[in-house]
């Protein structure tokens, strides 16, 4: 396609525990269009922020191969030099804590500053400021005169994450990362940032990488999205299509276990079980099987596979066929006993 | 009766300043709360970050002190209460946000668990033993788990062991901050589904505190809203989810994601109308200090706060 | 922030009463008092005690303590019994010497201090940080003066490089050149000896200090907006980590007082902390206390020292 930004293949970022290394994101095969929304949504210790790390290159000692592909780049071997023009010129990223983002000793005018500063040397100062504080005015900020001069302690949570977003924007980038950027928010600031983020999106042609645990957000926000378990991604869907027609058993699950007012459920859906720490991970078949012990062996793959079920639409393994909840029957056991 | 009952409330913390660090103001953190719980009921409390609602937890089982009102237990008053009360400090317990840090990563679980009955309970060491088997049992832990550390658990996990410590005495109230903020969904559906089991079992009454606006619908019969210190809105589920009277309400119910994306421009347009309203009539609703009025009866179950008429 | 400074000064004023009414306490408590050093133990009883009764000796302590401190104002410490002159007398000649050294001092361990640390913090796990780290524990270990002996030895026994005592060599003329540069050579072995030891925990505090900010989250922000390498560092680690050292100043100065006492004795150099030493042994005791309310003053000027630069530096501090 002529509109993909960025291409992933079999993409596997691994870290060093012990003598070994463990892949927290394994052959992850992925591609972001212009103009959408991507989510990746999984439970902590998936591997959403390896994968997102990897993309804008900031792990520090991992073993990353396999491809990424950005115009004419592989991302994954380019030197610092270049990595310092993309990042922050063409990719952007928001991160999930605006507590610890900002560095507590600059104000918030000189630490965006700095951002259009880094690869625009041509702006005068007096221009350079007047664009900051149109970025902090853009990103919905009251009195950007005043919070320019200002130190970041000195703000609430909401209002310094617009200001990482502002930092994240400054010169237009063509993808944005958000990694969990509204999870350390209350409940409406993490509306208003998310309309921001929207807002963004449609003045500014980005595709953007959105990571959430929330599907709540992932509703709110994606155009397409990724599910992600134990480092692989499980299934790929648009948006509508997972909230109606979700398949892999792990989005079945997550799906299941949060309260929803409609369904007014008695019982929330418990997964077994949890993630399994790095080392632990079963790298051989399919990695969810042991949280959904009453499925049957052989409904799994040997070396499951990522499906396409639908145009668009891909699950790995196959043991979404014969998938059931505990409570609920086989359709074939339910006839069976009528 | 309710089981708690809790009038004017107020828990006001000095702010010290000047030069010689005297009381130059005060933190009101919480500013007039009144509220009642039946027995076997929760009792859900909601409001963003800051807005008081640990501290009115603490404050009710006097883990802070209160600047003034009044809080009954079983009919009984209970403000202020120092050690002697024990039955009151055996009928009510907490459990914390935090499943990391609320628990001493030095101590067994068996340390841990058995804690409140060293303090309450005289027991041999082996019924002791028995008991924190029979209550990990409980909350679904494996009568091994004694022997070992925190750390040794995951998240939800640990936020089990916590509740076994709160159960451990049969508490009747127990004040729960937060209890699944900290987990991730499937976790948290474990802890919420285990709660409601232990409440039919105990027939325990909680009162749930959280700023998951999800979470308190899918467990509360009962909400009150609180912002800066004072409840805005009160009443049973059903009023404050469908009839949200309060613009800061109102706020809250268009802030939660809706699970359906087809809806995304119906809820975002209705945010945009709430937001509009919100800054359009402040003045209705906030008094010049920008906190809330009195609580006015709407209907008898749900009360809004609104300035008096006339 | 100066709501801070005047209340962190004002805090100071009951430290220094306290401080003084200790140190009376403790004079009063020593053998003997002001006239013992003074007069011929030969004298006559009678005239002793008249003595006393004017000198105030026999008023109550509280009356005595005010005299006192009316005395430590107009800069009247007392008799030094041993040299027979002024206290005030006495230090005033040390103390130039022991500023001179500790001001060395201080400079010196800030020229080891700040490149070390960074290399240390910058490549920490690398041979080089090993091999710094490796230096600090030594001389956590070592004690200064066993240090300060071992380098006088060497240097100003063995290599014959420095001179081995004095802070000037006798004879020259103040103000010309070569007095200067004989005060300088004077100076330079003790306050590397000291240096060489003291810098060791302002080594360990900064390698921490940049491996913890290296760490921090906005680290990434910084990164992630395209910052080089080089420009993370300079920018972002080492100016977050450089300014608690700077605030770590005023404990410094604190640090040197102990040591210059020990280091001045070995190397026989004239400062106040030979003269310290000298009044213990020969039981001076006007001297000794002096001495001891001015480290103390000193101790507590340095602690308010770093609490005020921490506040000008960080504006988390600044806005209270
Ligand atoms: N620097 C690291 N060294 C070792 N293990 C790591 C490191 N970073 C992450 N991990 C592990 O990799 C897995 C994926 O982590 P992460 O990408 O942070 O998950 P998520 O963002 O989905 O919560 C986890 O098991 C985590 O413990
Ligand atoms: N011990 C304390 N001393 C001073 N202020 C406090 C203390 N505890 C809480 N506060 C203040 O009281 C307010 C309410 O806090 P809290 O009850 O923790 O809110 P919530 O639990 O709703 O987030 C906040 O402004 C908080 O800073
Ligand atoms: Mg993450
Ligand atoms: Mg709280």
């Amino acid at each position: 396609m002529a509109d993909k930004l960025i291409e992933i293949n079999h993409l596997k970022t691994s870290f060093r525990i012990g003598d070994d290394y463990y892949a927290a994101v394994d052959d992850v095969s992925l591609s972001l269009n212009k103009n959408e929304v991507l989510a990746i949504v999984g439970e902590s210790g998936c591997g959403k922020s390896a994968l997102a790390f990897s993309i804008m290159g900031l792990h520090n000692r991992a073993k990353i191969e396999g491809e990424i592909l950005y115009r004419n780049y592989n991302l994954v071997d380019v030197d610092e030099s270049t990595w310092s023009k993309l990042r922050g010129k063409n990719l952007g990223m928001i991160f999930q804590d605006p507590l610890t983002a900002l560095n507590p000793l600059m104000t918030v005018g000189a630490q965006i500053s700095e951002a259009l500063f880094l690869h625009n040397r041509k702006l005068s100062n007096e221009e350079r400021k007047a664009k900051v504080i149109e970025l902090i005015e853009k990103v919905g900020i009251p009195r950007p005169e005043h919070v320019y001069m200002q130190y970041p302690h000195e703000l609430s949570g909401g209002m310094r994450q617009r200001v990482v977003i502002a930092i994240a924007i400054a010169n237009d980038p063509e993808v944005l990362i958000a990694d969990e950027p509204t999870t350390a928010l209350d409940a409406t600031i993490q509306s208003q940032i998310l309309d921001l983020i929207r807002e963004l999106k449609e003045s500014m042609n980005a595709g953007i990488v959105l990571i959430t645990h929330d599907l709540g957000v992932v509703a709110e926000m994606a155009d397409r999205v990724a599910v992600m378990y134990a480092g692989q991604i499980v299934e790929i869907v648009d948006v509508h299509r997972l909230f109606e027609n979700p398949l892999h058993p792990y989005t079945r699950s997550l799906l299941n276990s949060i309260p929803n007012a409609e369904k007014g459920q008695e019982k929330l859906h418990v997964i077994q079980g949890i993630v399994p720490a790095l080392q632990n991970l079963p790298r051989e078949g399919c990695r969810f099987k042991d949280r959904i012990p009453w499925i049957d062996e052989s409904a799994h793959e040997t070396t499951p596979e990522l499906h396409e079920v639908a145009p668009g639409h891909f699950v790995r393994c196959t043991c979404y066929k014969q998938f059931h909840f505990p409570n609920e029957m086989k359709e074939g056991q339910a006839h069976a006993n009528s | 009766m309710p089981i708690l009952k809790v009038e004017n409330l107020k828990v006001h913390f000095p702010i010290k300043g000047g030069i010689f660090g005297r009381t130059v103001d005060y933190v009101k953190a919480v500013d007039g709360v009144s509220l009642e719980i039946e027995k076997g009921t929760t009792y859900g409390l909601v409001g963003e970050s800051g807005s008081g609602k640990t501290t009115t937890g603490r404050a009710i089982i006097g883990l802070n002190k209160i600047t003034s009102g009044k809080v009954y237990f079983e009919g009984k008053e209970v403000t202020n209460l120092r050690r002697s009360r024990a039955s009151f400090h055996r009928d009510v317990q907490m459990i914390f946000q935090d499943p990391y840090s609320s628990l001493n990563p030095k101590k067994r679980v068996l340390d841990i668990v058995a804690e409140p009955l060293r303090n309450f309970e005289k027991m041999s060491r082996s019924e002791e033993k028995k008991r924190v088997e029979e209550l990990l049992e409980l909350v679904g832990l494996s009568p091994e788990s004694i022997v070992k550390y925190p750390h040794q658990f995951s998240g939800g996990q640990r936020q089990r062991i916590g509740i076994a410590r709160a159960i451990a005495l049969k508490p009747k109230l127990i004040i729960a901050d937060e209890p699944v903020s900290a987990l991730d969904v499937s976790v948290q559906a474990q802890v919420l589904n285990f709660m409601q089991e232990i409440q039919k079992e105990l027939d325990l009454t909680f009162l749930f505190i959280s700023h998951d606006l999800g979470v308190i619908r899918h467990m509360c019969n009962q909400i009150g809203i609180m912002y800066r210190g004072r409840f805005v809105e009160e009443g049973l589920t059903e009023d404050i989810f469908n009839n949200p009277q309060h613009i800061y309400t109102k706020r809250l119910v268009a802030a939660i994601p809706n699970i359906d994306p087809s809806k995304r421009e119906e809820s975002l347009q209705f945010r945009k109308e709430v937001d509009h309203e919100y800054k359009q009539s402040y003045a209705n609703y906030f008094d010049e200090d920008g906190l809330a009025y009195n609580l006015q009866p709407i209907s008898e179950t749900h009360f809004v706060a609104l300035p008096e008429k006339g | 922030m100066w709501k801070f400074t005047v209340r962190r000064i004002l805090i100071m004023i009951p430290q220094i009463i306290l401080l003084s009414v200790l140190i009376f306490i403790l004079a009063k408590m020593m053998p003997g008092d002001a006239l013992s050093g003074l007069i011929d133990p030969n004298i006559d009883p009678d005239t002793i005690e008249e003595k006393r009764e004017q000198l105030g000796l026999n008023d109550p302590w509280h009356i005595q303590y005010v005299n006192w401190v009316k005395d430590l104002f107009q800069g009247d410490l007392g008799m030094s019994f041993f040299y027979k002159m002024p206290v005030t007398e006495l230090i005033g000649q040390r103390i130039v010497n022991t500023f001179w050294l500790g001001l060395a001092t201080l400079i010196l361990v800030y020229l080891i201090a700040v490149p070390l640390g960074i290399i240390s913090g910058r490549y920490n796990n690398t041979w080089a940080d090993q091999l710094i780290t490796g230096y600090t524990y030594i001389g956590f270990a070592t004690p200064t003066f066993i240090f300060g002996l071992v380098m006088l030895w060497i240097f100003g026994f063995y290599f014959g490089w420095f001179p081995t005592g004095g802070s000037v060599t006798p004879g020259l003329e103040p103000g010309t050149m070569e007095y200067v540069l004989s005060k300088i050579n004077h100076l330079l072995l003790p306050a590397i000896s000291l240096a060489l030891i003291g810098t060791v925990s302002t080594v360990q505090y900064l390698r921490n200090e940049i491996i913890d900010v290296k760490q921090q989250d906005f680290i990434l922000t910084a990164r992630a907006k395209g910052a080089p390498e080089s420009r993370v560092y300079n920018r972002h680690i080492l100016r977050n980590s450089l300014l608690p050292i700077a605030a770590f100043f005023g404990y410094e100065i604190v640090g040197l007082i102990g040591g210059t006492i020990f280091i001045e004795m070995i190397f026989s150099y004239p400062g106040m902390g030979q003269l310290f030493m000298e009044s213990i042994v020969a039981r001076d005791y006007s001297v000794a206390t002096s001495l001891v309310l001015l480290y103390g003053i000193a101790t507590i000027i340095g602690t308010l020292l770093s609490d005020i630069i921490l506040s000008i530096v960080d504006p988390r501090i600044r806005i209270k």
